[in-house]
């Protein structure tokens, strides 16, 4: 290393953007389709899923026949490159009483964890917005749903998303494809819930059902979009976004580039990014007239964080001292079953789009309840491909003669034992609920004094817990699964056991992947980084356009919103630019 | 290109081994071929796995090793066989090649090593203090009464816990291993990851069931003639 320097970019870019998931790409896309310059810096390396997707491999072509590895942690074919841990990147815990581990995935590609995401596309509803102001926690929006309204309808026709127009308040009618049928579990799940107060609607999913524009083809229903999508057929930051603005010609993409801090000059204004190239392992800088950081929530607290300088001993934009603080992520429950009546079911193909046809949106009043905010829930079952796990436990399940139709001693082996598994495939039934935990200052990430990554990269240190707002949502959670598992007749075979003594089961914060909530927009610069157009108050060419802008994240998946709310900002920032404003 | 003229060619093409081209080439409408998309050099040529650099050196490592002795290894084949027979619908574990499909997945999930080995061990030691043999060298006859007094967790006797255990994982293992074999999905009858039109539950299914699809369903639904 004796050589060591840093290289300096010549090139001075309109926008430097950090990242290249939802936020950054479509920060990328509507800069570079504005006629600016753009240097796209992305910590993975190059993934276009037209050549580089795994789908429709089958289960053997897989060595490990689709098990997971701390590479890809949603299995072997899954569409995103690491997770839960990156090799050479350490994250630590505070450990302070009453804390829970956060779980921090990460994914290190172009487009990032759109390769691989559920894509359920949900609109924040007005109420979502102005929490406080119906329930006294946490804080408002500085923006309504109006402010962001004309971007989601700009996105649902852009992207496409399919879905109904149900006319729900807070669940928002949008410009939707038609959805698929529901499969035969769907049905069942939808008789037996809708039967007991529980509405089951169609699913909201980024998947073109038809086709859009010339560009992306039409879903074929092989269900596999969490490999991404080889036409194109879902949207993926990187075959939807990425790829498309590379051809304006208005953008240079560096691929293996560790974002190490924003750079800034002594009147206090962003000028760019140190970078470290993964491939060369020199030291960059790159300079912009404006920077974008799209790192995801963390990431880009953490650049910021790490950005200190005499004018900013905080780090940068962090006057307020709330940078990193406010982290959240959806709350999560689980549990699911068999459907006594599938067993011996008829074959057909079922695949059908990926993830769930049909979903249920929050549907009661938590004036009503012990705990103040709503969670969706999100069905599993069916005909699914076998691989690694497939049917792992069995011998606590086919002695059981309310599932099997007959008793016998559980286990065994042989001719019986291989029927067993014939009669058992596509009988199981699954739900998930996704919720919206209270945006707290208490849980945070702030960089550890004593660590830093392989790089040299001091690292993120979290501070996480649930509340008892969130522990009495997973109760309800699992009362509500039990009770439309029961009404459907299915036999709870797993998270029917879960109670106090281990909070319901809820997942450790992190673990659902929605991170959210560490640069937080709001008027009031002692409170709040960013202003209600994910501006710095403190410097005014510095934008974060990830998760972190979040004040709440409401019962819903983000992603949606984190690209109406890019989009926002970066329209905002063009014509800002063009009023040379910055 | 028609739609469903599209859906057959992919259909066509993943008879083989799907390459990547093929399938967008067939779901591009016709003027839509771009000169910097990549040509079809081999239509019958594997896809490759997609792997970063990390994990192909992962992959090399794993697979330069050798975790079973030979006599664990004949011991693996002879319980897999006695988990998953031959029947009439399909083969056995070993036609499945399922042991070398635990000797891969052992080397991959470490943490499996240990009970695994163990538990082989384990069920040695039984034979010889019984059968005076290790498992794989017993009678048939002993075989069984041996896994007669491991396979069945609820009447088995408490001396007998680890042997459980470990056939629980064997039962497992073998399982796994077995019904995602190319042999064990066709058992199955899993017949979807191909290119296909999802138009809902087959009426005889519905029927069956006593289930139909809402007005409201039928109208707004993606639907295929």
């Amino acid at each position: 290393m004796g050589d060591l320097q840093i290289k300096k970019q010549p090139k001075n870019y309109d926008a430097v953007i950090v990242g290249s998931g939802a936020g950054g790409g479509m920060a990328a896309y509507v800069l570079a389709n504005a006629g600016l310059k753009v240097c796209l810096l992305e910590a993975g390396p190059m993934f276009d899923p037209k050549k580089d997707s795994n789908q429709l491999k089958n289960p053997w072509e897989s060595p490990r026949r689709g098990a997971h590895t701390k590479f890809r942690p949603f299995g072997d074919f899954d569409g995103c490159y690491w997770g839960w841990e990156v090799d050479g990147e350490p994250y630590t815990q505070t450990g302070n009483p009453g804390t829970t581990k956060w779980e921090w995935w990460r994914a290190r590609m172009l487009g990032g964890r759109t390769n691989h995401w559920g894509r359920i596309s949900l609109r924040f509803g007005p109420k979502d917005f102005k929490r406080k102001s119906i329930d006294g926690l946490g804080d408002d929006w500085p923006i309504g749903y109006e402010d962001v309204k004309p971007y989601y309808d700009k996105i649902d026709q852009l992207l496409g998303v399919y879905g109904t127009n149900e006319g729900l308040y807070n669940d928002p009618d949008g410009f939707f494809l038609p959805p698929p049928k529901p499969r035969l579990h769907e049905l069942m799940i939808k008789k037996a819930a809708t039967g007991i107060g529980i509405p089951v609607i169609p699913s909201r999913m980024s998947i073109l059902t038809k086709q859009i524009n010339k560009d992306r083809g039409q879903c074929f229903y092989c269900s596999q979009c969490g490999r991404s999508c080889k036409v194109y057929a879902d949207f993926s930051s990187s075959s939807v976004l990425v790829i498309p603005a590379l051809k304006t010609g208005n953008i240079d993409l560096v691929t293996n580039a560790m974002a190490r801090e924003v750079l800034t000059n002594k009147e206090g204004l962003a000028t760019g990014i140190s970078y470290i190239n993964k491939e060369d392992g020199q030291e960059y800088q790159v300079n912009g007239r404006t920077v974008i950081l799209a790192a995801s929530a963390c990431e880009s607290s953490r650049l910021l964080l790490n950005s200190k300088s005499a004018r900013f001993p905080n780090g940068l934009a962090n006057g307020s001292g709330i940078v990193g603080k406010y982290l959240h992520d959806s709350t999560g429950a689980d549990m699911g079953g068999i459907i006594p009546h599938l067993l011996d079911r008829k074959r057909y193909n079922e695949d059908g789009t990926g993830g769930m046809h049909v979903y249920t949106p929050w549907w009661l009043d938590n004036k009503k309840l012990d705990f103040p905010r709503g969670y969706h829930i999100e069905y599993g079952g069916g005909f699914g491909m076998p691989l690694y796990g497939f049917e792992w436990g069995i011998e606590k399940i086919n002695g059981d003669g309310k599932i099997m139709g007959k008793a016998k001693e559980p286990g065994g082996y042989g001719a019986s034992l291989k029927d067993d598994y014939r009669r058992l495939f596509g009988a199981h039934v699954g739900m998930a609920g996704r919720g919206e935990a209270v945006a707290n200052i208490n849980n945070y990430c702030e960089i550890d004094p004593n660590v830093v990554d392989k790089y040299g990269i001091p690292v993120l240190r979290f501070n996480t817990s649930h509340s008892e707002y969130e522990i009495r949502q997973a109760k309800h959670m699992k009362e509500t699964f039990k009770e439309i598992l029961h009404a459907m007749g299915a036999v709870v075979t797993w998270g029917g056991d879960d109670n106090e003594k281990n909070n319901y089961g809820i997942h450790a914060p992190g673990n659902i992947i929605h991170e959210a909530g560490t640069v937080r927009m709001g008027n009031d610069a002692r409170t709040a980084p960013l202003n209600k157009w994910s501006q710095a108050h403190e410097v005014k060419n510095l934008f974060c356009v990830d998760g972190g802008p979040f004040v709440s994240q409401a019962d819903k998946n983000i992603t949606w919103t984190i690209l109406a709310l890019s989009m926002r900002t970066s329209e905002y920032l063009v014509d800002e630019m063009k009023k040379r404003n910055i | 290109m028609d739609r469903r003229k599209s859906i057959k060619t992919i259909i066509v093409g993943t008879v083989g081994t799907l390459s990547a081209g093929a399938l967008v080439e067939a779901c591009n409408t016709g003027e839509e071929k771009k000169n910097d998309a990549p040509k079809v050099a081999d239509a019958t040529a594997p896809a490759e796995t997609n792997r970063m650099k990390e994990e192909e050196e992962h992959y090399k490592e794993v697979v330069s090793k050798t975790f079973f002795t030979p006599g664990e290894m004949a011991t693996i084949t002879v319980l897999g066989d006695i988990i998953i027979p031959k029947d009439e619908h399909s083969g056995s574990a070993s036609d499945a090649k399922v042991p070398d499909f635990i000797e891969f997945i052992v080397k991959d999930i470490p943490s499996h090593q240990i009970p695994m080995r163990g538990g082989l061990r384990w069920l040695d030691v039984q034979c010889l203090n019984r059968y005076g043999k290790a498992f794989k060298d017993c009678s048939r006859q002993q075989q069984i009464e041996m896994v007669d007094a491991i396979a069945y967790p609820k009447k088995a006797k408490p001396e007998m816990a680890q042997g459980v255990a470990f056939f629980n994982l064997m039962r497992n293992l073998v399982s796994t291993g077995f019904f995602t074999s190319q042999m064990g999905v066709k058992d199955l009858g899993y017949i979807g990851n191909a290119p296909n039109q999802w138009n809902g539950v087959p009426d005889d299914v519905l029927k069956q069931y006593g289930l139909a699809y809402t007005e409201k369903e039928l109208k707004e639904c993606v639907s295929f003639s």
